[in-house]
């Protein structure tokens, strides 16, 4: 009998908790993940069809919804490609490099997380407005208006979404350090060579996981964009932005409307998760590849 | 490929790492640069690649400067010590990498280079291994493989960086006979940086040793281990013992008896004795350097004493045969029979002992010799 528990107890690992510990735990996660992540996700696709598909599908009739579909995706395919060479030349520059500033460049790369995107927004009005210096010699100049202007949106999530890419890419980099480099340079490699056979194939998967997250921020941003749009139906209002035009008008076909467009969001986020989670799937080995290979 | 120092200085933010360094490769020998770590020469070697340039000073490629020429100019094989291999590319994608990036005016066919690719993983016996990744490979294997790379560009100087400090004693061993038969088949003109002096004995025609950004001393393996010329040489390379002495009229003094050394010609005042624990001979008598043993340990075939001589001041290490008596306890006299002299100034020209009384000749040694 006393042997059987010797056994027992031996065959549990030093580092698991007891059945009752780990059930609690579980089940805790699993309760905070149901009313904080799941339960969110089902109200919006049950408000969306609360009077039937045909209401919501009426959303897709209204120009102003068809408008800001299209000004996201717009934003997005900008923003998103503008931060991916922002963010790989930051990183690029943090990772492989010691210069002056340095430490202040890595600071100001995470401001856009630490400002609020309503004060971001502000101060880009501030600064660009068609009173300002700059603001108005863009207007009088090229006829461009930024602020309250498709240009403004653009900057303003082009601000917000900086991060996201540099922040997934700086600890890699740093950690790959500068052997591979100066491997491909010593075979004859040129600066650019360099890159795409040697730096790049070695970070993409950070750049592909810092991209799917600043697309999704850029989709979804909304303080930011809210400040400097001026909310011009039709014109300079995002899918955020439309779903609480939406949401405050309190009529019950424009509340169906509202959650439509919430739907239609988080859905693109869904696909995006599953593309990600594809991804991850088909090239499993790759994956362990690069990051046991040292 | 010859290849020549001269002069170079290197700074990095007001730190000087190579102070003042000239060397002669001469084109087709296997040399090592050998030091403690912090004594420059991998920052040597990273300027001979071209991966750093001097803050004074130049290097040559035969007649050419190549001082601020960049790597890709130079065309040199660098091998890392962490091998640095390409993570997402196959074995033979590696190697062929060098290749692959050629300009299309010179660039080999992708057949060719294929042909090329496992016709060097013949020559670092690895063939079959073409489509692993880098992952899939031992540490041994991997630095194969970055031989390989380097190897492919057809490069003028073949450059390694600590090559095999990353692996376990076992594989070391079987690579470093390896790489040497590489360079004999090839001929390439090759430097390899370690901090193994037995690797830098073994494996080069001549060796380099550094220390604090200095060269120290050049010579083949038996010259830097027989006429060691600074006391950093006699303690880094192999084991040594040293004394302060004083030297009057041509004698060697310790403390207040005479060694029986004689250093003639050598200026009056101090200086350090070095010599080799098994340069030595035992005395009877009183004659000789005389030392209480302190400790004594079984090492193969002798036995290692240590030995305090004059008080506290003086500790030194010495080689006895294993059956020696007095090894346990007691006093034991000797008198070096190889050693030199350090002044301040620097060393003293060679003495040679006065023919010895041999007491015991040392067991023959084991000598690591350079072919």
């Amino acid at each position: 009998m006393s042997d059987t528990a010797i056994a027992l107890r031996s065959a549990v690992s030093p580092v698991t908790e007891t059945r009752a510990v780990r059930t609690t735990l579980i089940a805790l996660s699993v309760v905070v993940m149901v009313l904080f992540l799941i339960a969110p996700l089902i109200a919006v696709f049950a408000q969306a069809l609360n009077l039937g598909l045909k209401p919501a599908l009426a959303t897709f009739d209204d120009p102003d919804a068809i408008a800001a579909i299209k000004l996201t995706l717009l934003v997005a395919a900008i923003a998103v490609p503008c931060n991916l060479v922002f963010g790989i030349a930051a990183a690029w520059c943090i990772a492989k490099y010691r210069f002056r500033g340095r430490a202040l460049l890595v600071s100001l790369i995470d401001l856009p997380f630490s400002v609020s995107p309503v004060v971001a927004g502000l101060v880009y009005v501030l600064l660009l407005g068609p009173f300002t210096p700059i603001g108005a010699w863009f207007l009088e100049d090229f006829g461009v208006r930024i602020i309250f202007a498709v240009p403004g949106v653009i900057l303003a999530t082009i601000f917000v979404t900086f991060p996201f890419i540099a922040r997934e890419l700086i600890p890699l980099m740093q950690d790959q350090g500068t052997g591979d480099e100066e491997a491909a340079l010593s075979l004859g490699a040129s600066g650019w060579q360099t890159f795409f056979y040697v730096t790049l194939p070695n970070v993409k998967w950070a750049l592909l996981y810092g991209v799917l997250l600043c697309n999704a921020r850029a989709m979804g941003e909304f303080g930011a964009v809210a400040v400097i749009s001026g909310k011009l139906r039709g014109e300079t209002v995002t899918m955020p932005l439309q779903i609480e035009i939406y949401y405050q008008e309190f009529r019950a076909l424009a509340q169906v409307s509202a959650f439509t467009l919430a739907a239609v969001l988080a859905c693109l986020a869904l696909v995006t998760l599953m593309v990600k989670t594809w991804l991850e799937w088909r090239y499993a080995d790759q994956l362990a590849a690069t990051r046991s290979g040292h | 490929m010859e290849l020549a120092i001269r002069n170079v200085r290197k700074e990095f933010e007001r730190f000087a790492a190579l102070h003042d360094v000239s060397l002669d490769i001469r084109s087709g020998e296997l040399i090592a640069l050998l030091g403690p770590s912090g004594s420059g020469k991998t920052t040597l070697l990273r300027l001979i690649a071209g991966l750093d340039f001097p803050t004074e000073g130049a290097i040559l490629f035969g007649d050419e400067d190549a001082s601020f020429k960049s790597v890709q100019e130079r065309n040199v094989g660098f091998v890392f010590q962490h091998y640095a291999l390409f993570r997402h590319m196959t074995v033979a994608e590696n190697i062929g990498f060098g290749l692959k990036v050629r300009p299309a005016a010179t660039r080999p066919s992708k057949a060719e280079i294929r042909r090329r690719a496992s016709e060097l993983l013949d020559l670092v016996q690895l063939s079959g291994l073409e489509n692993r990744y880098p992952n899939q490979l031992s540490g041994g294997q991997r630095q194969r493989v970055a031989l390989a790379r380097a190897l492919a560009i057809e490069p003028r100087v073949l450059l390694l960086d600590e090559p095999f400090g990353a692996l376990d004693a076992q594989v070391r061993r079987e690579l470093r006979r390896w790489l040497r038969e590489i360079h004999d088949r090839t001929g390439h003109t090759t430097v390899f940086v370690t901090h193994d002096q037995e690797e830098a004995l073994e494996l080069a025609d001549r060796v380099v040793v550094m220390s604090q950004g200095r060269i120290e001393q050049v010579g083949t393996a038996d010259e830097v281990y027989d006429t060691p010329n600074s006391p950093f040489v006699y303690s880094f390379i192999g084991e040594s013992s040293s004394l302060s002495v004083r030297i009057e009229n041509g004698q060697i003094w310790l403390d207040d008896r005479a060694t029986g050394l004689l250093a003639e010609g050598a200026p009056n005042g101090k200086a350090a004795l070095y010599f080799r624990p098994h340069d030595v001979e035992l005395l009877e008598g009183g004659a000789g350097i005389v030392g209480t043993v302190v400790a004594s340990r079984r090492v193969a075939g002798t036995k290692h004493v240590e030995l305090q001589i004059g008080g506290a001041q003086h500790r030194v290490e010495i080689e006895v045969p294993a059956t020696h008596s007095a090894a346990s306890a007691g006093r034991i006299a000797f008198r070096p029979t190889r050693w030199r002299l350090f002044s301040d100034a620097g060393p003293i020209p060679y003495q040679a002992a006065p023919a010895p009384s041999v007491a015991y000749a040392p067991a023959p040694r084991l000598q690591v010799v350079a072919s």
